[in-house]
């Protein structure tokens, strides 16, 4: 079985103590944050292990290189902690089995993973992803198992994760693009953090996305609108990748005005807050979400992850902002797409 | 017998009539495990006075008669266990009036589910009835006199309490109209404050006479309606959940069903809970009630609100179409449930009995329950899926149901919708003065027997 490695003297040395500081949704002295964090390196039980609630932001929020979310799900799940309830911890663990109900292209040296989310295959189509849209991947036997991160249940992910990852090499990726910010975080972060090998090169779609529509410079027309930007979670545990999104809409003509909750201070779609916290938090993070998104000014709600973009769409639609993935806001771009209003 | 032909088709015309082979063989058999066995008539009639006509011709020339609904009970209620003349009542289907103010309908004996739903929607958008998740096709007045159930049957009670009035074509011929109709033209009380006829009707199975016209009640139709879905996985939980749930006493409806396949249902319980509203708030504020009266629950971390975005659309349907599904999961789309009417503190019991006998007979198995009045009560369905074409598998399937009828027996319980075995097993149980009665208005009503026999038979 793999292990997290985790630098202890990393934690026992911080100067900041940020991991639990700039937590959004647990508050702490500055040295009550140390030592709580300390009391999880310990072993010891402390009160982040019954109140943390998953948002991944520590992982970002950790410039030292260690890994405190991972760590806290490992406590929790030796002391039997539950982040959410046992039915709902056990159904993501039998609905993301293996099952042998998977989808698998035409596969080449560089392949698309759409992990378990189908909508992605259909977004991953037309001419920016006309060379690979066929060799594409999609299921359980495909699919990073960070999800299971929330329930803390990292003995799943440590148990699928190699399998996965077999899975993939077994079919001669050679490059694997990650359409799922999910899957390119298990695959960069989650599997060096447990020691894990990854034989195949990692692209994240956003730099896909960003090199194609350079390339595509010429059909792009200008959208002239205005987004505010939906975080999602995952990419916490890939925050050097966060810049990729004003990249992209800086070359589409796509503006993304300031607020409150962006950047490292966004708030995740908190969808997966209603089991772990109740629906109190989870209802009070999404109006402060949105509240926020509308003071912006503006027209369409971005996402990237096709899970927050399902639990968010019909709520910014009826706060008037148009619900659009980043992948078709290129493709309307390019004039593949017709404009969504 | 080619005189009975010629009769029937001077009530009906040349069209109502049929005795080829290949009509007959449909009317021979249900969807369920029962053997079929052939009428010797089809009929449809189209008026009271023509259903009037071929009871008579029945009753002069003793022959079965069997009226049919759409036919889908599962569990051979119209399969002419004797022969006869099967009375298909379909093309008896006009609404013939809906009363706005006072919330009822009254319609023609063969008027289906669809067509009334249909016909509300477009006519009276601020009503409803209680919709049971059967197929479209099937009968309002099939699916009270069998005791259905319906999308309203948390809050109201059975499809046949929600009767209003009725009309009869009794075993002799004569029409009778049972309630507020036999008074006058209103068609707003089955029973109070006379005494309440209904019941030599309702339940009976078409054994005491053929249902033509009925009236019953309409509810408002809100303008929203949402669902949430609390699944556990400890059984004994279940009754007191349910207890909690009901007791907010704003509720459309609160189904609970377990299932091995696919995986992602596998060992849980689930609740799926119905409520509706006419604003936005009223909605979010249910919701937040449903999550609150169960908030020990999720504390203790037993119970959890499933993400149901994705499947939404299917639980919203109306009827539901997933049985459906569930029937072709061992291919070959067969099912039949026996679905005894039982107390909720049972249910743990239940769910055991489903698993033992799935296991002991080597089949598929997916269970429903659905609350009655408020939590008086609940339909326990123990469904099984069967291969039609797989003999040996409908033998088993036919071995379980009989096995689960005699638990539920021993259990208190009452059969729904029971087949002509289920009924003799449920008369040998009941209480002999009970079966006493029940054989006086038998006799009285149809002294020949020619009503559905086979069903019912306390002589």
């Amino acid at each position: 079985m793999y292990a997290l490695k985790f630098n202890e003297k990393v934690c026992a040395t911080c100067p900041s103590a940020d991991c639990l500081l700039k937590c959004q949704y647990m508050t702490f002295e500055k040295e009550e944050a140390h030592e709580e964090m300390m009391k999880i390196v310990r072993g010891e039980d402390s009160r982040v292990l019954h109140e943390c609630m998953t948002c991944y932001a520590c992982e970002e929020y950790c410039r030292r290189g260690n890994h405190p979310y991972y760590l806290i799900g490992e406590r929790r799940e030796e002391r039997g902690i539950y982040t959410a309830p046992r039915p709902i911890t056990n159904q993501w663990i039998n609905m993301t089995a293996m099952q042998g109900k998977y989808m698998v292209g035409d596969i080449k040296e560089k392949a698309i993973s759409c992990c378990f989310l189908p909508q992605l295959a259909e977004m991953a189509t037309g001419e920016i992803f006309k060379d690979v849209a066929s060799s594409v991947v999609f299921g359980a036997e495909f699919m990073c198992p960070a999800v299971h991160t929330h329930f803390a249940k990292m003995s799943v992910v440590k148990e699928r994760l190699p399998v996965v990852i077999e899975n993939l090499t077994k079919l001669g990726i050679k490059e694997l693009i990650c359409l799922h910010d999910e899957c390119y975080g298990t695959f960069t972060s989650i599997a060096p953090a447990y020691g894990m090998e990854v034989p195949f090169k990692l692209t994240y779609y956003m730099d896909f996305l960003l090199e194609r529509m350079k390339e595509l410079k010429g059909k792009i027309v200008p959208l002239n609108i205005t987004v505010a930007y939906q975080r999602p979670c995952s990419n916490r545990l890939i925050p050097d990748k966060h810049h990729l999104v004003r990249e992209i809409l800086d070359l589409i003509g796509v503006s993304m005005p300031d607020r409150r909750y962006q950047d490292e201070n966004s708030l995740c779609c908190a969808e997966l807050f209603r089991p772990i916290g109740g629906y109190r938090i989870a209802d009070d993070v999404q109006r402060r979400n949105l509240d926020d998104m509308v003071a912006t000014g503006a027209e369409y709600c971005l996402f990237n992850c096709p899970a927050c973009q399902d639990v968010l769409s019909e709520k910014v639609a009826k706060r008037g902002l148009q619900p659009v993935h980043i992948i078709d806001l290129c493709r309307t771009a390019i004039g593949e797409k017709e404009r969504e209003v | 017998m080619s005189d009975i032909l010629q009769s029937l088709k001077e009530i009906v015309g040349e069209k109502g009539v049929s005795n080829n082979p290949e009509e007959l063989w449909f009317y021979s058999r249900d969807p369920g495990v029962l053997d079929p066995h052939f009428p010797d008539y089809v009929v449809a009639p189209r008026t009271t006075e023509e259903v009037q006509k071929i009871v008579q011709l029945a009753n002069r020339e003793n022959i079965p008669i069997v009226p049919m609904g759409g036919g889908m009970a599962l569990t051979g209620l119209v399969i002419p266990l004797k022969g006869g003349i099967v009375l298909d009542m379909k093309r008896m289907n006009k609404i013939l009036e809906v009363n706005e103010k006072a919330r009822y309908a009254v319609v023609e004996g063969g008027t289906s589910q669809g067509v009334l739903k249909a016909y509300l929607q477009d006519h009276h958008p601020m009503l409803r009835h209680s919709l049971p998740d059967a197929p479209p096709a099937t009968t309002i007045a099939a699916n009270v006199s069998l005791h259905g159930q319906g999308r309203l049957t948390q809050q109201y009670g059975f499809n046949s309490d929600m009767v209003t009035g009725l009309e009869v074509v009794l075993p002799t011929g004569e029409v009778c109209r049972i309630g507020s109709p036999s008074l006058g033209p209103y068609w707003f009380s089955k029973g109070p404050t006379l005494p309440d006829l209904s019941g030599l009707f309702l339940g009976w199975l078409g054994t005491t006479g053929i249902i033509t016209k009925l009236g019953f009640k309409l509810y408002p139709n809100k303008k929203y309606r949402d669902v949430e879905l609390l699944v556990t996985d400890r059984v004994e939980l279940v009754p007191d959940i349910l207890y909690k749930l009901t007791h907010l006493e704003m509720l459309e409806d609160i189904n609970v069903w377990f299932q091995p396949k696919p995986l992602l249902f596998a060992g849980n319980f689930h609740c799926t809970i119905y409520f509706t509203g006419d604003t936005e708030e009223e909605i979010d504020f249910k919701r937040r009630m449903v999550w609150d009266s169960v908030q020990g629950y999720l504390d203790s971390k037993d119970a959890g609100f499933m993400n149901i975005q994705y499947m939404k659309d299917m639980l919203m349907e109306m009827p539901q179409r997933g049985i459906a599904a569930f029937a072709d999961v061992p291919k070959g789309g067969g099912f039949e449930y026996s679905g005894p009417i039982t107390i909720i503190e049972h249910f743990p019991r239940y769910a055991a009995k489903v698993i033992e006998l799935a296991e002991k007979y080597d089949i598929l198995y997916a269970s429903s329950a659905r609350l009655i009045s408020g939590g008086h009560s609940m339909m326990f369905s123990i469904s099984f899926a069967f291969n039609r074409n797989d003999k040996a598998m409908m033998t088993r399937v036919k071995h379980a149901l009989d096995e689960a009828t005699a638990f539920s027996l021993e259990m208190g319980g009452i059969p729904w919708k029971p087949n002509y075995m289920e009924q003799k097993m449920t008369m040998e149980k009941m209480d002999p003065v009970t079966l006493k009665l029940l054989q006086m208005v038998k006799k009285n009503l149809d002294p020949q027997g020619i009503m559905n026999p086979g069903n019912w038979e306390v002589n």
